[in-house]
Formats: structure tokens, C-alpha cells, sequence
């Protein structure tokens, strides 16, 4: 122990980065220079891995004749067709989103407040659909409703021929997406200021309106705008379900490229959705911003309770229903049809080297998936991790930019990254179209703004007298961080791992032209099984995409252990 | 001095929470800072802990400025309000983090803890967890880990706020008897004066971001420096006066005021034990508006005619019934003639002279 206790000399110009601090220009100029050493390396990523590659196809659609050719914006803008495109991109999206909320902030209520046997189990079970592949998800639907579907069957309905089927599948897709992002917090949210606002003279209802609506508010704009983005950019299950009559941008954009090799379309297009989704960035990046105030967080295992009373066994039981409709019968006709032949055969064959689909048998697709997806998460948690921590200290409109800027891959065309990145990343020092890394790149492009969404409310709403408190105590800035905002934000990161390994897993837009025909990843395997014709074939897809989602359930399950062990310190 | 506030100006947007302080702590000193809230105590504390910037002016601490020094450099402890207590953390955990941060080893870690959890009467609450403490239980492991480092400087903001009274005046005698034995050099701050009262070698009273008034707290109860810091500490007998010789003109008419006070016009202050009432014809004629009981004695609210209240400190079997019309006569022992009656001096030391 030091016998004078804290030190009595400090160096000249330490490390500023207190909070508050920021009137002495010295101080606050060693501040941003903190600040913006963390962006630095989010900021490289997203330049070379992003915007690089999307430019390159840009120009390359709008760059001929010896010069730019900026007049085709205008012609396929106005097309009558691409016009169709855009508004029912636009208006299936908003219905999706809203259906989403409708559906699933009931299931987050019980998910925060209810404690229930096997609570644990099925919150893994309801984040399984977010991450299958896109192609298995429509897949799924199509044998649900689709011609010679369950429904089909039992009462001769059929839904593919209709919106719904999309707007369905859009649900069971982003369900997860409402209960892990709003529930989460809600879990935290403290229950006595319900209690607080009830004492004074507020009903149940209105003090859920007035004290902790307002509080979930961030949580759910952020929710509703991943939905709309998903949704908005939605491109495998679409493909499936939409026929010709349904396309969205995504689906034209693969189209036009991988079909009728028309690059001026697909740039335009291209640019078209990135101007949509900046533009949706913006606004939601407005109205979160005015709302997200420093929230009291509570242990979770203090807020839930069993159900109470009549009302509250009746919305549990609803929550329940609307999954098994809604999640896990989808899930259960694609288990139902991989086992749809006997002793086994589809999983048998998928070991089989012999079908000339792949140079190497399916099943090591497995293997490559999760190489990929753990690579993937490593360089979306160190990439979101460091630009959250930059972008909790509130900051000038610089940073609110990054804010917005990191959300972009969301909503840029999948498509368009992947074959960016064949294009644009071929030359030294930036030739990568040989290396494995090419694939966890373009997944983790993903994965950040998870991460950073999943963070970045939790490290805000950390007390920042707590930080003082720390600071006073003798923490620098880094041990502040890693003392305070870590142990607090650790369920957050953990979940923030978890998405991002899940849409790692999951991943296909940009995998299906970047991963080497050799060592494919499931999505890629199943869509490439998918494509060929026979019952062999689709059952093997059917098979695989099951293998897929036993993986991600096991990873979720141990997810979900890792987030209630509460006793480890550093 | 170990520590010295040196024009201390702290500015929010447009507003001035600390004006050009100046204030020096002595090493083993417990000086306590009074005043309302909003009259830029906290802001003090912070500025002094690297937490808040400055405007202007400097903090000095064993004669270093400190204004390139960041907090977790400075060496001072600081006791917060609502404790800030780390959540995720046992009491041990919460006492030892201090010790982490410098670099203590394990074992003295653990000594130390141990050390502390006793002094603060906790022993054996090493394991708790944060949230299963009492507010009084967390008062004291906030108090083990500001101490666990040994500061130079302890700072408390509103230290015993939020207990009840009896735990209070417990832990302000403990407290009190802690810093002693340790010599522990203090610097609080609270809106309470029987708080400041009772831990403070010196009493500083805040006001508007300004220092009104410092001194013992025997200094700042018998002599308060002017009509708000009389009126703060509970005094409401302060009326504005012309005094010559021992004799002040006030609205309640001629009042005695001690020998020596200061001439001409100024604010008169009497304490309730120096109204006394008498028969409604030997003096000031008044009625009694309303009695409170405060225990030891009955304060009783006397209206004259045409003249601001008057508060009296009666004996409990003494007390008029409210209605009553009674007389009221004033002890010069209880009256002291504070600054002039426009003044809001931002001075230092006991009860400047009014001229």
C-alpha cells in the first residue's frame, strides 16, 4: 500500500476527458482528440470496406463514354416500372414494420416484466427466425401458405399469391428485433416510477403512457427503424414469396445485375435506396436525439414477476399463441420436411461429396459458417464497441454524423457490397478477393450497427456521476470505462455479440457473390440447393437450414446463460 | 493552506454559480459550506475535485495549481450526494476500488477494507450487496471507500441528506469524533445548519454563488454578517434600523442594542429569546397570531400594529393562547446590529463593521 496514499504529482496536460469538462479549450481539445483517436479505426473500416466498394459500383454504372453520365439518374428514375418498384418497397415496409410492433411490443411487455417457466428457452426460440437465412425464412412461408402448404392442405388457403405472406414472414423475421431491443431496456426500466406516477392519481394505463412509454421510446424508434430498414432492403424472402407481381429494390437490384448484367440500373438504384435510408437516418436520428435522457436501470431479475390475475395469465397466453402461430409453426413445417424422407436420407446425403452442387460436401458448410460468423463478430464488436464508446460522450454535429453514418450498411444495398467488394477490392495492397477475411468483412459491415445500436443506449444511460465517482477515486478515462461503463454495459455487449453472430450466420446478400464456391456458408449452401430442381435437393436445404438453426439456437441458449451469470468480476 | 479556491468563477450559459470565490482549508481543518440550494455549494465541491471546469480564477492544492490536473489525478476524495454507490459491486468491492486505482496490492487491499468497515461500523458487511443496504448503511460505505484511498482532502456533498433525523445526529457526532481522531482534512457542503454546526471548525455561508459569511459557527450564529444570513439560519427578527448610541429606531420603536454597536443606519436583528413579553401596557402592544412547539420551548408569532412580526421564544407553561394581546419588550443581550440594511457583502470573516 502507498504510504502517502494517491499521488501527489501529476504531469502537465494529463488526459483530459471528464464530462463536463469542455470549457477549457485546452481540455476540450484533448478530449476530442480522445473522441476521435476511437473513431479513427470505425471510421477506416467504413471507408475502405463500405464506401469504397459501393462508389466503385456506382461509378461503374454511371461512368461510361468517357465521362459521367448523370442523365440516366433521371430516365430510370422515371421509369414507370422502377416507379412500382420503389412504392411498394416503400409501402410494404411501412405495413411490415407496423404489423411488427403490433405483434411483438405485447411480447416484449411479458418478455421484460414476466417471469415464467422456460422464459429463457423461448426468448432463444423467438431470435432463431432473425437469424436464418432470408432464402430459408421465404422457403418456410412457402410451405406454410404457398401452394401444397399446411394451410393448403388443412383448408385449401392460400396466401402467396397476396401481400400477406410477405407481411408475415416480414414478422416472424423482425420479431426478435422489437423484443430483444425494446425488452431489453424495459427489463432495466425501475418499476416504481410507474409506481410513483400511479401514486399520483395516474391509471395503470396512463402511467405507462405518460412515464414509461416516453422512457422506451428511443428504444422502440430504434427497434421500428431496424424493422423498417430490414423490411425496406428485404431481399431473400421477397425473392420467394413475391413472385413477379412483388419486387423490391433489393430484389431489382439483384436482378439487374445478376440477370440482365444492366449495372446503369442497378447504380441508380443503388443510389436510390441509399438516399432513401439516409434520409430515414436523418429523421430518426432527429427525433431520437431530442428523447434519450439518462434513465434509472435496474437489475433485471428484480423487475420481472410472476403473472398476476386473470388479465395478465390472458396476455401471457396471447404472447404465447401469436408465437406458436406466427414462430415456431414455420419452424416446425421446415423441420417437419427435412425429416420427410426415410432413415434420415436428406441429412445423410448432405455428408455426400457427389452431387456436383458444391466442390465439397454441404455439410462442411457448417464448419465454414461459423469460422466466418465468429470472425465476423470479433471485427463488428471491436469496430461498433469503440465507435459506441466515442459516440457516448455527447458531442457536436461531427459526431452525430458518425451516429447516422454507422447505421448506412443497413440500408445499402447487401448486393451491391458483395459485388463491390469483388470489384473493388482486387488490387494491392488491397487485393483480398483471395483471403478467407473477405467474407467475415463484408457480415461484420452488418453486424456494427447492432452493435452500436444494442450499446449505445445502455452506455448513455449510465449515470454519469458514477464516472466521477470513479475518476474521483483515482480512475483514468480508460479505467473509468472499463470499470464503470463495462461491467454495466456487459449484458449489452454480450447481446450486441449475439445479434451480430447471428446476422454473421445469416448473411446473404453480399456472401452469396464474395464466398469461394469452395468453401461456402450455409445461406449460400441452401440457396445454391434451393435452386436446383428435385425432392433430393430441397430436402437437403430443408435439412441444412435445420442444422442452422439447431446452431444458432445452441449459441443463443448459452447467450442466454452468459447474460443472468451476474457474479464474475474482472 | 492545503487548499486554496483563488477567484474561483464557474459560469452555466449565462448564469454565474460561482462568482470570484476565494477560500483557503487548512490542513486537518473541517470547514463546512452553507447555504441554499442553488447558491453554488455542489459546484464548489466540483470544481475543487477536477470534475468542473473553471471560467476564471484557480484551485490550489499544497500550493500546486491544479488546473492541468484531471480528477483522478487530484488525490482528493468526494462523498456524493445520493453516494453513487457502484451498483454491480459488493461493499467490499465499492471500499476497495479506490485502493484498485492506485495500485494497491491484494492483501493491503483486504486489510484496508477490513480496517475501514470497521471504523464506519460496518464489520462483516464486506460480501452485501449495494442494493440490500439501508440508507444509512450506504451513507457509511460511502464514506469507507472516499476514505480508503486517504485523501488529502475528503469532500462531502449534503453527506447526511437523505437520512432521518435521529440517524443524523448520530452520524454528524461520529462523523465529527472520525475526522478528529484521523485528522482528516473535511470540506462539506449542506443546506442544513444544524449539520454545519455540529462538524464544522468553520462555517462558511454561501449565497448566490458569492461567499456571504465565514467564520466559527459560534462567530456565524452570534454575529451573522448580514439580514440573509440572519434570515438563512432561521432568525426572522431582522428589520432595517437607524441605531445611535444604544438605542435603535425600528418599526417596532426603540430597541437596546449592546454598547459598541455600530452607528447610523443599519439591520437590526433580535433573537427570539430576546422578546420578552410583558403586560399589554408596559410595551409594544401585540397579538398572538400562532404557537409552535419546538420541544424545549413554544415559539410564539406576535403581530404589532402597523410593524413586521415578531417571533418569541416562551417558556412552555408561559405561552399566550393564540388572540391573546400582550406586550413585548426587547433584551439588548439579544440584539445585534448587522451590515447596512442594502448591503449584500461578499466578505470574508466574522461580522464586518456597517459604516
Amino acid at each position: 500500500m502507498k504510504a502517502g496514499g494517491p499521488e501527489r504529482t501529476a504531469g502537465p496536460g494529463g488526459p483530459g476527458g471528464r464530462d463536463r469538462a469542455g470549457r477549457a479549450p485546452r481540455r476540450a481539445r484533448g478530449q476530442d482528440a480522445a473522441r476521435f483517436a476511437l473513431m479513427a479505426l470505425p471510421v477506416a473500416f467504413f471507408a475502405v470496406f463500405f464506401a469504397y466498394p459501393v462508389a466503385a459500383i456506382v461509378s461503374r454504372g454511371l461512368h461510361g463514354d468517357g465521362g459521367w453520365q448523370l442523365g440516366r439518374i433521371w430516365d430510370v428514375a422515371t421509369r414507370s416500372d422502377i416507379r412500382h418498384v420503389l412504392w411498394f418497397t416503400t409501402w410494404q415496409a411501412l405495413a411490415s414494420t407496423a404489423l411488427t410492433l403490433l405483434v411483438a411490443l405485447p411480447g416484449a411487455y411479458v418478455f421484460a416484466r414476466f417471469d415464467f417457466r422456460g422464459k429463457q428457452v423461448l426468448r432463444a426460440v423467438v431470435t432463431v427466425p432473425f437469424v436464418l437465412p432470408t432464402v430459408v425464412v421465404g422457403t418456410a412461408f412457402l410451405a406454410l401458405v404457398g401452394r401444397g402448404g399446411l394451410l393448403d392442405e388443412l383448408w385449401g388457403v392460400r396466401l402467396d399469391t397476396t401481400v400477406w405472406a410477405i407481411l408475415l414472414a416480414h414478422v416472424f423475421f423482425n420479431y426478435a428485433v422489437v423484443v430483444r431491443t425494446v425488452g431489453g431496456l424495459w427489463s432495466q426500466l425501475d418499476p416504481r416510477q410507474e409506481e410513483a406516477a400511479r401514486m399520483l392519481g395516474a391509471s395503470r394505463l396512463a402511467a405507462w403512457r405518460r412515464v414509461t412509454l416516453p422512457a422506451l421510446g428511443p428504444a422502440v424508434a430504434a427497434a421500428a427503424l431496424m424493422v423498417f430498414l430490414f423490411t425496406f432492403t428485404s431481399f431473400g424472402v421477397v425473392q420467394i414469396l413475391g413472385g413477379p407481381t412483388f419486387s423490391t429494390l433489393e430484389v431489382e437490384i439483384y436482378r439487374q445485375t445478376s440477370e440482365i448484367f444492366d449495372l446503369t440500373t442497378a447504380a441508380v438504384l443503388t443510389i436510390v435506396q441509399f438516399v432513401a435510408v439516409g434520409a430515414i437516418l436523418a429523421v430518426h436520428a432527429a427525433t431520437v436525439r431530442r428523447r434519450e435522457t439518462a434513465l434509472r436501470l435496474v437489475a433485471p431479475d428484480t423487475t420481472a414477476r410472476r403473472p398476476r390475475g386473470a388479465g395478465q395469465w390472458a396476455l401471457l397466453g396471447g404472447v404465447l399463441v401469436s408465437i406458436a402461430v406466427l414462430l415456431v409453426l414455420p419452424l416446425a413445417v421446415l423441420v417437419q420436411r427435412s425429416f420427410d424422407a426415410p432413415g434420415l436420407g436428406y441429412y445423410r446425403a448432405l455428408a455426400d461429396d457427389d452431387g456436383g452442387v458444391f466442390l465439397v460436401a454441404p455439410i462442411e458448410a457448417v464448419g465454414n459458417s461459423l469460422e466466418y460468423a465468429l470472425a465476423a463478430t470479433a471485427i463488428a464488436v471491436l469496430i461498433g464497441g469503440l465507435a459506441a464508446a466515442a459516440l457516448t460522450r455527447r458531442a457536436g454535429r461531427l459526431m452525430r454524423g458518425f451516429d447516422a453514418l454507422l447505421m448506412l450498411p443497413l440500408g445499402v444495398s447487401a448486393v451491391t457490397v458483395g459485388f463491390g467488394f469483388l470489384i473493388a477490392l482486387d488490387e494491392p495492397p488491397l487485393d483480398l478477393r483471395a483471403s478467407w477475411i473477405l467474407v467475415p468483412l463484408a457480415q461484420a459491415l452488418v453486424g456494427v450497427p447492432f452493435v452500436v445500436r444494442t450499446m449505445l443506449p445502455v452506455l448513455r444511460a449510465v449515470d454519469g456521476r458514477l464516472r466521477e465517482a470513479a475518476a474521483v477515486l483515482g480512475a483514468s478515462p480508460w479505467r473509468v470505462w472499463r470499470e464503470v461503463d463495462l461491467p454495466m454495459v456487459r449484458r449489452a455487449l454480450l447481446i450486441a455479440a449475439g445479434f451480430a453472430f447471428a446476422v454473421s450466420l445469416g448473411e446473404f446478400g453480399a456472401t452469396v457473390f464474395i464466398a469461394r464456391p469452395d468453401n461456402p456458408t450455409l445461406p449460400v449452401a441452401v440457396a445454391r440447393l434451393l435452386g436446383r430442381a428435385g425432392d433430393l435437393n430441397y430436402g437437403q436445404a430443408m435439412a441444412l437450414s435445420t442444422i442452422l438453426m439447431v446452431v444458432c439456437a445452441v449459441a443463443l441458449l448459452l447467450l442466454e446463460r452468459v447474460r443472468t451469470d451476474r457474479t464474475g468480476e474482472f | 493552506m492545503l487548499l486554496s479556491l483563488e477567484g474561483a468563477t464557474v459560469r452555466f450559459g449565462g448564469r454565474t454559480v460561482l462568482d470570484a470565490v476565494d477560500l483557503d482549508v487548512a490542513e486537518h481543518e473541517t470547514v463546512c459550506v452553507l447555504g441554499p440550494s442553488g447558491s453554488g455549494k455542489s459546484t464548489l465541491l466540483r470544481a475543487v475535485a477536477g470534475l468542473q471546469q473553471l471560467d476564471a480564477g484557480r484551485v490550489v492544492l499544497d500550493g500546486r495549481d491544479q488546473a492541468a490536473v484531471p480528477a483522478h489525478k487530484r488525490g482528493v476524495g468526494l462523498m456524493f450526494q445520493d453516494h453513487q454507490l457502484f451498483p454491480q459491486r459488493d461493499v467490499g468491492g465499492n471500499v476497495a476500488f479506490g485502493l484498485r486505482m492506485h495500485g494497491t496490492s491484494r492483501d493491503g487491499q483486504a486489510a484496508r477494507v477490513g480496517e475501514l468497515l470497521d471504523l464506519v461500523g460496518l464489520p462483516g458487511a464486506r460480501d452485501r450487496a449495494v442494493a440490500s443496504l439501508s440508507g444509512g448503511e450506504q451513507q457509511r460505505v460511502a464514506l469507507a471507500r472516499a476514505l480508503a484511498p486517504r485523501p488529502r482532502l475528503l469532500m462531502l456533498d449534503e453527506p447526511l441528506g437523505q437520512l432521518d433525523r435521529s440517524l443524523r445526529e448520530r452520524l454528524v457526532v461520529e462523523l465529527r469524533h472520525l475526522f478528529g481522531e484521523l485528522g482528516t482534512t473535511v470540506l462539506a457542503v449542506t443546506h442544513d445548519q444544524g449539520e454545519a454546526f455540529a462538524l464544522a471548525d468553520r462555517v462558511v455561508v454561501m449565497r448566490d454563488g458569492r461567499i456571504a459569511q465565514s467564520g466559527t459557527p459560534l462567530e456565524v450564529w452570534q454575529r451573522p454578517a448580514d439580514a440573509f444570513v440572519a434570515r438563512f439560519l432561521g432568525f426572522d427578527n431582522v428589520v432595517e434600523a437607524v441605531v445611535g448610541g444604544t438605542a435603535a429606531d425600528t418599526p417596532w420603536g426603540e430597541v437596546p442594542v449592546p454598547e459598541g454597536s455600530a452607528q447610523g443606519p443599519g439591520t437590526l436583528l433580535v433573537r427570539p429569546a430576546g422578546v420578552r413579553l410583558v403586560a399589554a401596557a408596559d410595551g409594544l402592544r401585540c397579538t398572538v397570531a400562532a404557537r409552535t412547539f419546538r420541544g424545549t420551548h413554544v415559539a410564539v408569532q406576535l403581530q404589532p400594529e402597523g410593524a413586521p412580526r415578531l417571533e418569541a421564544a416562551c417558556a412552555l407553561r408561559e405561552a399566550p393562547e393564540p388572540g391573546a394581546t400582550v406586550g413585548v419588550r426587547f433584551d439588548a443581550a439579544e440584539t445585534v446590529v448587522l451590515g447596512a440594511p442594502s448591503a449584500q457583502p461578499a466578505v470574508k470573516g466574522p461580522a464586518p463593521g456597517a459604516d
